[in-house]
């Protein structure tokens, strides 16, 4: 490879750092302060993109169109925030993280749909920058003169945010609240609106991101998606909160991603997450963030006073209906209902994680996901019979998650939260990019259980002994003495220390018990459908279960399998009557975090109590 | 000879140039209540920390019952028979008083990874007589999370000996009592000690408590041992009299 | 000046503060004496907002804190110097004072520093950079940018060397001869004899007595009852 190629590579690198930093400092910068992971932060960058679109193509300015709708579009995605955190975060900043973490989630569907009602589903190529739409040549080889402005403006944002930090009274302040907010309030400072403040600013500038993207490279309905996930991995890299960190992050990741296609094409997906892993297990505060002051597991606030117990003839009448009824429902019902199965246990496999063990896993879905293409592989490519492979897919589940929990469990909080993240997005990548046995993006098909069992009754019944059943146990674990340790560890780990408990150890054996229970979810998903498919392992199969749990109740265990159910049906009854049920669910779900900030369960349990 | 339990032998801990612990040695002999005292900021919770595991050493060695435990983590220093005490109370909030003496008992005897039986039933004789040591069986049901201060020392105390240790660290231990409440828990710690021939070493501040339990009294101060003896000659020591008891403003 | 009115107060979920009641009139030292874990800190912290006040009133120059905001209670006129101190490590010497800086107040850098020369040679420091008595006065300082008319200090003799302490005394008597009212808490029964004119003492959340600090040593047992040493 000759050297001007790698040049010019490097710098096409540069320019999606450039990017990326915008993004991601004002992801970082929002967490620092507010401590809110705003998920929505790559919402706002796609709603940006699309609004620039629009106000080039209706302004009548001539060439300087897209330039006034760049800056139009970054103030309009900082005004979108500021009706977000004054009408909606500003309710939730008492609530525990999660469900902070649940309401950005809920505007991530409903921005999404928005934009689809507003713009379509069709990829639109958007306006190049006018005077700047050729190319250059450096070292004999062309490069576009846009990326080169792109190289030149970010250390300019990047000294005008210093700028702003350490040269003015409101820098100060944020710095302060960076590290004590409370502090901040006692000598006299509003909290709330130095909060606007930040979250209108970090809007913004992931706004001019989105905005600055537009020439680059066409507008789709999954940008969002696309950018959040990287722009976590240069805030964590980078170290959360930290600005500066996320400028060197992102050139990092950039240039990294740029090298990765170029020379691994195969591997270029997991590169930027396996950097992530071998950063965060290095310095597991990222390269230039601090410990918290005090470490709390996202799962704090979690208080057993909220232990709601269903009682037991209630759930003996459930499981009676689950038996007798689905023979006499038609087969649409039964296939629900055996989703539902599925997915209350996947969700009570990931309750034991965050529940009982206090760690919130963003990964799970690699749990999910190793089930059910180890259900496939094992049937397919082992020629084992479906019962046999059905029954080992949990333990290639289990194996993959003794592997990763292994550097996991040496995490705290948000950083443990990423690392799961990034091991779900490698397994992810592997599954795609590994064509010749996973079959990449075609999946596996006719994934079936055999004939006898292929009936959606006969099916629902297997998956009902193996999803009922999984759930008992677990529900056995978490009242074992292994379950009552785990919640030891949780509540004080030290104190746990200091009474003989390895508290790693048992944290990973959880990984490996939440893994397996994960795994015989998602092998029982694959025989359902039939086939096995990246997404199985995607990011938003991470996020469906812990929606579910926070849903249902992070304090009770049956709040797992209340929060599948609601959500299962939800999702189906909506996804019925209209096309746009991300942002029906969003907006119940946003209902919900604001009526119900401590899950259904949790609610319940409260009134009872009173 | 009396046996000694515990040698710990010039360690040293530093915290970014600042000597927390400068140098400490102490031998303490099995049976004894040996009080440890000075001034917030002396060193004695780095001690403590040092001692069990919580902190590592920069420099010394700590042998006890003839093995040498430095550099072990807190989890196998408490399988040995050492056990502690925190001087902001530390129990777990969201169980219940008895589950957090089951908790401890659990780990004792090595079943803390068993999966498939219930916990209820397990270790509840046992853990309920430690309660009924330090008068909180009343209390069993209660959540820790919602327990009176000077009842969750005791709960810290009944954690502390759920592994029958040889030797009890005692951060603290009547930090925020009442007087009345502060000498009975001392009395009764001291009961206990005898009667399973333990070896306790406690911080405290309250000097009532010290020279009414201790047998022994060390002062440390800036991280050094300054005095170590009878409670009778630590009083008299002037140099202690200077930094800890004194008029000195 | 300062009226707390029977406040019931909690920490988190454990009820602390037993309806206490205490005053603080223009211009006095009063001093909160009690053990660790006594509410002393808690009674300070009610003022600010800090905790959960359940019942009871506080009353700052006729006006009443409760359910006013924690900056808002600072801007009316209230200062609090924590127990732990928390300087911003991150920031300059300088930096931590402007955090509290407020447009035209009678305070300062220059005059904050002409009470304590020591910072203004530290200026571009950074606050985890200095020494436990550094911090401290620090901290009292970038309180006094807030302008308070009353100061409430929690434990500020805590951790200090004597000789520190010894300064840490005319400081705060200095602060009483600007005019301004304090409210300290102290486990050190000296330290409030040298700068408080009156006293109180709690224990478990309630006052058990409030006079002068002779009244206070001519009563051995009471001294004996709730105090350390």
């Amino acid at each position: 490879m000759s050297p001007s190629l790698l040049l010019i590579q490097g710098l096409s690198g540069l320019a999606h750092a450039m990017v990326l930093f915008l993004i991601a400092s004002g992801l970082s910068l929002i967490f620092g302060v507010t401590r809110i992971v705003n998920f929505a932060h790559g919402s706002f960058y796609m709603l940006a993109a699309y609004l620039t679109y629009s106000f080039a193509a209706a302004l009548p300015l001539g060439p300087a169109s897209f330039y006034v709708a760049v800056v139009a579009a970054a103030l309009a995605t900082g005004l979108v925030g500021l009706v977000i955190e004054v009408g909606l975060l500003r309710r939730v900043y008492r609530a525990p993280e999660l469900y902070q973490l649940l309401l950005t989630f809920a505007l991530v569907l409903v921005i999404a749909d928005v934009v689809r009602l507003g713009w379509g589903t069709e990829n639109k190529t958007g306006p190049t920058a006018p005077g700047l739409a050729g190319s250059v040549r450096i070292a004999g080889q062309l490069f576009a003169t846009y990326d080169l402005a792109l190289i030149v403006l970010g250390p300019v944002v990047a000294l005008v945010l210093w700028w702003l930090f350490y040269r003015t009274r409101w820098g100060v302040l944020i710095r302060a609240a960076t590290q004590d907010r409370e502090m901040v309030a006692v000598l006299g400072v509003d909290q709330a609106r130095l909060f606007t403040s930040v979250f209108v600013l970090g809007s913004c500038l992931a706004g001019l991101g989105g905005a600055l993207q537009v020439p680059r490279q066409a507008l789709t309905n999954v940008m969002d998606t696309t950018i959040i996930t990287e722009a976590f991995v240069v805030v964590v890299v980078g170290g959360m909160g930290s600005v500066p960190g996320a400028f060197l992050a992102a050139i990092l990741i950039g240039v990294i991603d740029a090298f990765g296609v170029l020379l691994l094409p195969k591997a270029s997906l997991v590169m930027i997450f396996v950097v992530m892993a071998v950063v965060l297990i290095a310095r597991p505060w990222g390269l230039l963030g601090r410990p918290e002051a005090q470490a709390r597991s996202a799962g704090g606030s979690v208080t057993a006073e909220a232990r709601a117990i269903v009682p037991a003839p209630l759930v003996l009448a459930l499981v009676a209906a689950l038996v007798v009824v689905p023979p006499f429902l038609p087969r649409f019902h039964v296939l629900v209902l055996s989703e539902i199965l599925i997915f209350a246990l996947f969700a009570g496999s990931l309750h034991l994680l965050m529940g009982t063990g206090g760690m919130v896993s963003f990964g799970h879905a690699a749990t999910f996901g190793l089930g059910a293409y180890g259900a496939a592989l094992l049937l397919e490519r082992a020629r084992l019979p479906m019962l046999v492979a059905f029954a080992l897919a949990p333990v290639v589940a289990a194996a993959g998650a003794a592997l990763y929990g292994y550097f996991c469990v040496r995490l705290s909080s948000i950083y443990f939260a990423m690392l799961t993240l990034a091991f779900a997005q490698i397994a992810y990548a592997i599954v795609h990019q590994w064509y010749d046995v996973t079959g990449g993006d075609n999946g596996l098909l006719g994934v079936w259980p055999p004939r006898w069992l292929a009936s959606p009754v006969r099916y629902y019944y297997l998956a009902l002994v193996a999803c009922a059943g999984g759930l008992a146990l677990l529900a056995v674990i978490g009242r074992a003495p292994f379950g009552l340790t785990l919640r030891a560890a949780r509540d004080h780990a030290r104190r746990a220390e200091a009474v003989g408990i390895d508290v790693r150890r048992h944290q990973w054996a959880a990984f490996v018990v939440a893994g397996f229970f994960g795994g015989l979810a998602g092998a029982a998903f694959a025989f359902l459908k039939g086939s096995v498919f990246p997404n199985y392992l995607a990011v938003p199969m991470s996020v469906e279960p812990l929606v579910m749990v926070l849903l249902g109740g992070v304090q009770a265990f049956a709040g797992a399998a209340v929060g599948a159910a609601i959500y299962k049906v939800l999702d189906t009854v909506v996804t019925w009557y209209t096309d746009y049920w991300q942002l029906v669910i969003g907006l119940i779900l946003v209902t919900l975090v604001v009526a119900f900030p401590r899950g259904v369960l949790g609610v319940l349990a409260e009134r009872r109590r009173a | 000879m009396p046996e000694v339990v515990l040698a710990v032998d010039g360690v040293r801990k530093s915290f970014g140039g600042v000597h927390a612990v400068d140098g400490v040695s102490v031998a303490l002999e099995r049976g004894e209540i040996r009080a440890l005292i000075g001034p917030n900021g002396a060193g004695k919770s780095t001690f403590f920390d040092i001692l069990t595991g919580q902190l590592r050493a920069d420099a010394g060695a700590v042998v006890f019952r003839g093995e040498r435990i430095s550099g072990l983590p807190p989890h196998a220093i408490w399988r040995r028979g050492i056990s502690r005490t925190f001087q902001i109370t530390a129990t777990f909030g969201t169980l219940t008083v008895l589950e957090n003496v089951q908790v401890a008992r659990l780990s004792a005897t090595g079943r803390s990874l068993e999966l498939l039986r219930s916990a209820g039933h397990q270790e509840v004789g046992r853990s309920a007589e430690l309660l009924a040591q330090v008068g909180l069986l009343e209390q069993a049901d209660r959540l820790a999370g919602v327990l009176a201060y000077g009842d969750l020392k005791k709960l810290e105390l009944a954690i502390a000996l759920a592994n029958d240790p040889a030797l009890l660290l005692l951060d603290e231990p009547t930090a925020g009592m009442a007087p009345a409440e502060r000498g009975a828990l001392m009395a009764l710690t001291a009961a206990i000690a005898r009667e399973r021939d333990l070896t306790v070493l406690f911080t405290e501040h309250d000097m009532d408590v010290v020279f009414s339990t201790a047998d022994r009294v060390m002062v440390l101060h800036q991280g050094r041992v300054i005095a170590d003896g009878t409670p009778a000659a630590v009083r008299a020591d002037r140099q202690v009299q200077a930094v800890y008891l004194g008029d000195d403003l | 000046m300062l009226q707390l009115r029977e406040v019931q107060a909690y920490y988190g979920r454990s009820h602390v503060l037993y309806g206490v009641s205490l005053e603080a009139r223009l211009g006095e030292v009063v001093c909160l004496l009690g053990r660790n874990g006594a509410g002393k800190s808690t009674t300070l912290k009610s003022v600010m907002g800090l905790v959960d006040v359940t019942a009871g009133d506080i009353v700052f120059e006729g006006r009443s804190l409760r359910e006013v905001p924690t900056h808002e209670i600072t801007r009316r006129g209230v200062g609090f110097v924590p127990e732990d101190r928390r300087i911003f490590s991150d920031l300059s010497v300088r930096e931590n004072l402007e955090v509290g800086a407020r447009a035209g107040g009678a305070w300062t850098v220059e005059r904050v520093c002409a009470l304590f020369p020591k910072l203004a040679s530290l200026d571009h420091q950074r606050g985890g950079s200095l020494s436990g008595g550094e911090q401290q006065m620090l901290t009292i300082a970038r309180t006094l940018m807030t302008n308070p008319r009353l100061l409430l200090l929690d434990e500020p003799s805590e951790g200090l060397a004597p000789v520190i302490v010894r300064a840490l005394a005319d400081t705060i008597l200095a602060l009483k001869r600007e005019g301004l009212t304090i409210v300290l808490s102290e486990q050190n029964v000296k330290f409030a004899r040298r700068v408080a004119d009156r006293a109180y003492i709690i224990e478990k959340g309630q006052i058990k007595f409030a006079g002068s600090l002779a009244a206070l040593d001519a009563d051995e047992g009471l001294r004996r009852a709730y105090l350390s040493v």
